[in-house]
């Protein structure tokens, strides 16, 4: 007997959102309520998936698997968009982005990614994927009079595209060459031997790799989060990022497990490449989301490198990254929101010269979390890194290893500019006071969970590093 | 006579996903023509599944082919929607008009 309780949380989502697309479109200027409604069933999701339980099944002929591993990227998934369409309402108000379908098509997107995740089906996999990515084209020009959301917009659908097409002319390979669409039977066929398979694995890992924005793959990635609105950038610089690690992982762990040195090969020189590219790229940023968007590549390096070493400390390692990479980056963006003079948003970081004379609430939040992304203990981001580097020279990978701690050096460079900027710059712009409970509570949150990471880690440690077993 | 085989429909589809790739990195004139190459790309990874489908004998390859032709119909749809709102922003859909951001 099947059990259909497996599906349940996709299946709730999804008759959510179509009641909320119904009262999108016959309620009169609904936007407050669809909003308000989403982050409902979103916080409903949580108990949802808390519900499930931990132990491993399958159902549809094993094409859809409910595990710990999914189960913790979908909570971490549903936590991070309430915080974030939490935080974003204020900037969406005054951007007059204001639209119902705004909230309906994050809630598409979460629903593709949450297929994306239980998928142990290329087909499945393959499906959920592309239902995020039209969703995401679309989140980009969300802002449609505006030239630079459009071009964001066209730039990610063009590159996107192209690299699902990639990704599915490797699925196709996998196909052919394995003769099934099922992981774990891919996983028994697929050997060392087998030249086609490694062919459509290179083909799916530079899918992936689009996906979370490493290099070579990146070029998207400054200009989507130049472009499309500062709100629309918080989601895309966390929750695709999440999923993309998380299938990266399962790729890894169940179907690619016997040509893990192939595999590894790769993983390895854009882990490097990523972490180069981020630490040197940002230098002579201008624009603070742009120096987001090569932080973020920076970071992805480093998570990389603790899926490269292929063991089970390794991802969990990464898991662990991704997961404080999340706080940070939530905490950043929350910031960013409180840049706005005479109501306008801005995003040059000269303006936050001499932010600390006014607003020292501010400047400390900024001063916190730049250096937890910078590494500097005895933050989060710390930790974060220290696990990861753990575990790559227990797996003897010392290159990355030493790779990854001179680019954290070089890469503490740029965000110990900009809070010189805040703290030893004349001040010459004065922010709007805002009165943003949601944005200023986010911040204070995210800045307390970093400092006192240090105190108990093993609250977050013992849950991610029992997820693979 | 050729006894056309498996290998003769992958070199196919291989030359056609090519052209498609060629055809995103080569063009600079036209974002349609973008567009016509990402379809070109999922047309090629038809032929390649419904070839594998037919000469293992297994169904799935052209259950999957259904799947990505609406996948592709879908993408092409939102694809066009974005074109025409830069069209309306900046009065040109040439690919050489698309450098709002560099750096």
């Amino acid at each position: 007997m099947q059990n259909i309780n497996l599906i349940f949380t996709e299946l709730y989502l999804f008759s959510g959102i179509c009641i909320l697309l119904m009262l999108g479109v016959y309620v009169k200027n609904s936007f407050n309520k669809i909003y308000n409604l989403s982050i409902l069933l979103l916080i409903g999701i949580i108990f949802v998936i808390y519900k499930n339980g931990l132990e491993k099944s399958g159902i549809f002929l094993d094409s859809f698997i409910s595990d710990p591993l999914s189960n913790f990227v979908k909570i971490l998934i549903a936590v991070s968009s309430i915080i974030i369409l939490f935080t974003s309402k204020q900037f969406i108000l005054d951007n007059k982005i204001s639209k119902f379908e705004y909230p309906i098509i994050i809630l598409l997107a979460i629903l593709g990614m949450f297929f994306t995740i239980s998928s142990n089906d290329i087909i499945l996999f393959y499906l959920g994927l592309e239902l995020q990515s039209l969703s995401l084209y679309v989140l980009a020009s969300i802002d449609r009079d505006n030239l630079k959301s459009s071009e964001s917009g066209i730039k990610y659908f063009v590159l996107s595209a192209l690299s699902s097409g990639l990704l599915l002319y490797g699925c196709s390979l996998l196909y052919g060459f394995t003769g099934s669409t099922n992981f774990e039977l891919i996983k028994n066929e697929l050997t060392v031997e087998n030249i086609g398979a490694i062919f459509a694995m290179v083909f799916i890992l530079v899918g992936l790799s689009f996906k979370v924005s490493a290099v070579p793959f990146h070029m998207w990635t400054p200009d989507v989060y130049e472009g499309s609105p500062t709100s629309i950038t918080n989601f895309f610089a966390v929750v695709p990022k999440v999923v993309g690690l998380a299938v990266i992982i399962r790729f890894m762990d169940v179907p690619f497990e016997n040509i893990l040195s192939d595999w590894q090969t790769i993983i390895i020189f854009i882990s490097v490449a990523s972490m180069i590219l981020g630490a040197v790229a940002a230098i002579r940023q201008t624009n603070i989301k742009r120096l987001m968007a090569y932080s973020s590549i920076g970071h992805i390096g480093y998570i990389l490198a603790g899926v490269a070493t292929g063991t089970t400390y390794g991802y969990s390692s990464s898991l662990l990254y991704m997961t404080i990479y999340v706080i940070m980056n939530i905490g950043a963006f929350s910031c960013i929101y409180l840049m706005r003079k005479d109501g306008v948003y801005t995003e040059k970081i000269s303006d936050l010269s001499g932010l600390s004379k006014k607003r020292p609430l501010l400047a400390v939040s900024f001063l916190i979390i730049f250096f937890s992304l910078a590494g500097i203990p005895p933050l989060g981001g710390f930790f974060a890194k220290f696990y990861v580097f753990l575990s790559v020279v227990e797996s003897k990978m010392y290159i990355l290893a030493i790779v990854g701690l001179m680019t954290t050096v070089i890469s503490a460079f740029y965000y110990l500019k900009v809070v010189k900027i805040i703290y030893f710059d004349e001040a010459k712009t004065t922010f709007d006071e805002l009165k943003n409970f949601p944005t200023n509570s986010t911040i204070f949150i995210s800045c307390l969970i970093l400092i006192s990471f240090f105190l108990y880690p093993s609250v977050l440690n013992n849950v991610i590093f029992n997820l693979l077993g | 006579m050729i006894e056309i085989g498996l290998g003769h429909y992958l070199t196919l589809g291989a030359i056609i996903f090519f052209l498609g790739v060629i055809g995103i990195f080569l063009n600079r004139k036209n974002v349609i023509v973008i567009l016509m190459s990402v379809e070109l790309i999922l047309l090629a990874v038809n032929i390649n599944l419904i070839s594998f489908s037919i000469f293992t004998g297994d169904i799935l390859g052209q259950i999957f082919t259904m799947l990505i032709l609406t996948v592709a119909a879908a993408e092409a749809a939102i694809g066009l929607a974005i074109i025409v709102i830069f069209y309306r922003n900046k009065g040109s859909i040439r690919v050489e008009d698309i450098h709002e951001m560099r750096g």
